[in-house]
Parts: structure tokens; sequence; C-alpha cells
């Protein structure tokens, strides 16, 4: 059993590292591995320049935000105990989307710093009510998922009603409100990535009590864990996750529903294994979107978050299709 | 007249779902190495009773104490080793296997210091051999029968190494050889020293396994003691609703439930026991 969870790590981090090359050698202008290695280390050539001036903070904030969604949808769908359950369903990742296009067209904010703590205003207030509603003594998962997708409905509906109605500053919320990494700047990076940091040190802290609520409340009672802590605790972890990874790069869907049932078809229902291969798998994905959004459409580009979509819908029927076959 | 000795009491309890209250002013005491079967109708309170001596519900009003304190001041993890539970509620993860269901069992000996341990295998391998799930260790729980299903459910109950034991219809949805299966387990956990309290709908599998009974309806317990004193025709017209005979069971000498023939008047009132 250790040796097929070394392996498997192994696979999952040379796996990253080897998506990770690609998204630095593949663009406008392509780079061999040589020039690759040169445009990381010698700062006298034109690799370098594309490398550090581009590629690489578009590449890390794939890599921190993929984790960070991929992380949250696992957390979602065992803090719901619903399969279904995806960073939009509690519609933590349109508040933050919908505070953040508030402060675009009404506040005239443009900068991450401001983003960043707009879409946590959004994502808290969100996760709050969703709380008071769906949350509280009577709590079900059932209930809170219904809540969730209230919520969600009515603010997409106002990102949308805000879109359309502010035409200055449709341009740059347009881009932003599809998922892009495109304007990815190393500042970008350093800030997110704090955030997402402590989302996964509490996330990955919350494994083994999840694993307890994972069979009803009862039971993780009956076990010693508290289940409102618990549950109180994941949506914070959640809210961080994704209000950091909507305020970075608009909010991405899919990625945090379907990386969680590929991974725990791998790895099984243990969320001690389930939400750090989540962290790992989710990167992966995002940049191959990512590289293949550069390649698709030269010159131009295809976001990001419109190609996990495209390439992530297919490959998921069919991955739900086999599996219903498998289990009847 | 001494009363036996109880780890686990409760006084004065009145317990309620949201506004519906279930049972008002209840006094209760779990006999030491008992097993005691509660029974009565459904919907009379006897598995929110349960819920309320394991604390997974909070009384509006009274206290449970379990050896001599408050059961709402113990600590979570020191009362999961002390006390465990088998809800009906329970979901299986999907996908997950026998042994590692039967693993989690063991999360009020763990901490984030304390990760898995040899003394950790050896209980949930101890816990599935008491069970007979072994075989079963590396199978996917979906795939087990209802009566193998159980017996994991109870394997993981086990590896939490309580001296007391609560669960709650461990034979409901069962067929009828499964339920003695999982009865007769009970009963050998009972014998090896456990105190036992199961919710049962059966009153003739309670009267024969039971070692103390306790009667409810509408949320009051009716009687209480050995089966051969508590399962009267009068008592179970009384509990159930139900015109009966009571002999004794050829098998064991415990008292035997025979339903009235349905010629017999009040036969209109019969409640179903199953």
């Amino acid at each position: 059993m250790t040796f097929t969870f070394v392996r498997r790590f192994a696979l999952a981090a040379v796996l990253l590292a080897a998506v990770a090359a690609l998204s630095l050698a593949v663009g406008a202008r392509p780079l061999g591995p040589p020039e690759v290695w040169r445009g990381l280390t010698d700062p006298g050539t034109d690799a370098y320049t594309v490398v550090h001036q581009m590629r690489l903070p578009r590449t890390l904030l794939g890599l921190v935000v993929g984790a960070a969604l991929g992380l949250a949808g696992a957390l979602m769908q065992s803090l719901t105990r619903n399969p279904l359950g995806d960073p939009g369903l509690l519609g933590i990742n349109v508040g933050a989307a919908a505070a953040v296009v508030t402060g675009i067209s009404f506040l005239g904010v443009t900068s991450f710093a401001g983003y960043v703590w707009l879409a946590f205003a959004g994502a808290g207030v969100v996760a709050v009510l969703l709380y008071g509603i769906g949350g509280g003594r009577g709590a079900t998962p059932a209930r809170l998922a219904l809540a969730g997708a209230a919520v969600n409905a009515a603010l997409y509906a106002y990102v949308s009603a805000v879109e359309l109605l502010d035409t200055a500053s449709l341009d740059r919320m347009r881009f932003w409100t599809v998922g892009s990494l495109a304007a990815a700047q190393t500042s970008t990076v350093q800030k997110v990535t704090p955030f997402v940091l402590v989302g996964v040190v509490l996330a990955l802290a919350l494994a083994r009590p999840l694993n307890a609520l994972a069979m009803g409340d009862d039971t993780a009672r009956a076990l010693g864990a508290r289940p409102a802590l618990v549950r109180g605790a994941g949506i914070v972890a959640v809210t961080l996750l994704c209000g950091a990874a909507t305020a970075a790069c608009g909010p991405i869907v899919f990625l945090g529903l379907m990386v969680p049932h590929l991974v725990r078809a791998v790895v099984g229902p243990d969320l001690r294994l389930l939400l750090p291969y989540s962290a790992l798998a989710a990167p992966v994905l995002m940049l191959v979107a990512d590289v293949l959004g550069r390649v698709v459409a030269r010159p131009s580009e295809v976001q990001v978050g419109v190609l996990t979509v495209v390439l992530g819908g297919p490959f998921f029927l069919y991955f739900v299709r086999r599996r219903k076959a498998a289990a009847l | 007249m001494t009363a036996p000795a109880s780890r686990l009491t409760a006084s004065g309890l009145t317990l309620a779902y949201d506004r519906r209250v279930i049972t008002r002013d209840l006094d209760v005491a779990v006999p030491d190495r008992s097993f005691t079967v509660v029974v009565g109708p459904n919907a009379c309170g006897k598995s929110t009773l349960l819920r309320a001596l394991a604390r997974v519900l909070r009384p509006v009003a009274g206290t449970v104490m379990l050896d001599g304190e408050r059961i709402s001041s113990w600590p979570a993890r020191k009362l999961a080793r002390t006390l465990g539970l088998l809800p009906q509620s329970s979901v299986a993860p999907e996908g997950i296997t026998v042994s590692d269901l039967v693993a989690r069992g063991r999360y009020p000996h763990q901490g984030i210091l304390r990760q898995w341990t040899r003394e950790d295998a050896r209980v949930v391998a101890e816990s599935m051999r008491a069970t007979g799930v072994e075989e079963l260790a590396s199978r996917g729980v979906d795939e087990l029968s209802g009566g193998q299903r159980q017996r994991v459910w109870i394997a993981m109950a086990l590896a939490q190494q309580t001296s007391l034991l609560l669960l709650d219809e461990p034979t409901t949805f069962l067929d009828i050889a499964h339920q003695i299966e999982v009865l007769d387990l009970c009963a050998r956990l009972h014998a090896e020293g456990r105190t036992v309290v199961a919710v049962l709908h059966d009153l003739n599998q309670a009267a024969r396994y039971a070692t103390h009974l306790i009667a409810m309806r509408d949320g009051r317990i009716v009687a209480e003691g050995p089966p051969a004193e508590v399962v009267t025709a009068e008592r179970v017209a009384e509990v159930f609703g139900l015109r009966c005979r009571v002999i004794d069971d050829p098998e064991t000498g415990t008292p035997l439930v025979v339903p009235a023939a349905p010629s017999i008047p009040a036969a209109s009132d019969v409640v179903k026991v199953t």
C-alpha cells in the first residue's frame, strides 16, 4: 500500500512537472527545451524575457488556482455529501464574482489587490447566508445544496445584468468572468498564493473529520467528531480557496466538479488521499487546457475557462456513463 | 429494594425535534453489563431516547449521566472511546472497502499527532474477526448483502473499543436469518462483558435476547424489567394495542407473543409488528 502511494504520488508529480514545462514552452513564440532552460536561468536572452514576464507567472498562477479549485471542489462534494457538488453549487464562486463585478463597475476597482478582498467578502457573505438558510440546527446536505443553487442563480443573474448594462467595463469583465490566465503577473501570483496556502493547510487538516462526517452526522458525532465545527471550518477553507482563485482569474467552472471524481476513481473515497491528489491533479488539467488554448486558435487565444468546459464536459460525460455501466 | 448499578442514566429527560416534543420528563437507567432492549410501536420515541443517551441529540430538559458526570460535559473523543452508537442513518461512502470502513471506527483513538498504529491495525482485524467479516476485508461495502453490511457497521462500532454499545434498530431491513445472525452477534458482544442497548421492532426477538426490557409508548416508559415480567398479554395490549396470548418459547423458555386470530373484534386496532 505504501508502495502504491509512493508510485502514485511520484506519477502525479512527474505529470505536473511535465505539464508545467509544456506551459513554459508553448505560446506565440514556441521554445525548445534548451531555450526553456535558458529562459529560466540566463537573464541575457530573449527567452528569459518571454519566460519570466509571461509564461512563468501564467504557469505558476495555473498551478496555484488549479490546486485551489480542485481542492475546493473535493471539499464541497464532501461537505454537502453531494457527488454533484462543485464550487459553483453553493454559489460561493459566483458570490465572489458578483462582488468583483460590482467593484469593477461601480467602484472603479482595477487591481488584483482590490479584487481579492471583494472576492473574499462576496464568497464570505454567500457562505454565511447559506449557513443561515440551509445550515444551523436542522441542516441537511440537501437543504444546503438547495439554498446554494438558489443563491447561485440569483447572483449569476446579477453578474450578467451588470455585464450587459456597463458597456465601458465590459471588455475587462468579459475576459475575467470567463476565466483566464492570460493576464497573469508575478505580483498576482505572489498575492494569491498565501491565501491559497492557508486554505490548503486548513483543508488538509479537515481530511480526517470529514471522513467521519461522510458517514452521516450521527455516526460522526458517535465517533467524536463535531459536525457543525467541521462544516464551519470547511466553509472557511472553501471561501479562501474559491475567493482567491476567482479574484485571480475569474470564475473557472467545472474543474472542481470533474477532478475529484476522476481522482476518487483511482484513490477511493478516503479524503486523506482524495484532497491532496485533487490538489495535484486539478492544476494538470488546468495547464493542459491553458496550453491548448494558446494553440487551437492562433494567433488569438481561447480562455482557459472555456477550454476546461469544452474538454472536460465530454470527458466527464463519458466517465459518468462508463462508471454507471460498471455499477449496473 | 436496591436498583442495579448503572453507568448510564437519564433523569427528567424531555426530548424534541424542533418544537415537536417526543418524550417528556423521562427517567431511565441502563443496568451495567445488561443487554437492554427498548421496544415499542413506531414513533414511540425509542430511537430518540437512544440518540439522547449517546449525546447525538441534545435534550430540551433533563440530563443524561455517564459514570457520574453529565454526558454533555464529556470531551467528544473521550466519550467516543467509552460509548459507541450505531445509528440508523449511517451512510457508507461510495466505493469504500470493508476494512477502510471498519478502520474509521478508530477515529477517537487517533489525532493529528497520533496517526495509524499497529494497535489500530490489530483492533480493526480483531473487530472484523469478531463480526465474521474478515474474508470480506478488501471487498467494497456497496457489493455486500444487507446482513453482511450490518455486520461491517457493527465491526466499525467495535473498533471504537467502547464498553457501552448502543444500536438503533440493527435488524431493520434484514431477512429473518440475518436478523438472528445480527442478534446472536449482539448477544455474544454482551456476553464478552459489554453493556449493550438496542432498539428493536420485534417483541419476540426482544424477549428472547434482552436481559432487561424497556417498553415505551407515546414517549413514556410503560414497563421495564426482565422480559419474563414485562411481556404479558395485558402489557402487549397496552403498549402495542395488540390482542395476543403469551406462551413460553419452546426453544428458550422466554415469553413468546402469539397474536390473536383475526376474528377477534379488536383486530381493527392492530398495530403491525414486524
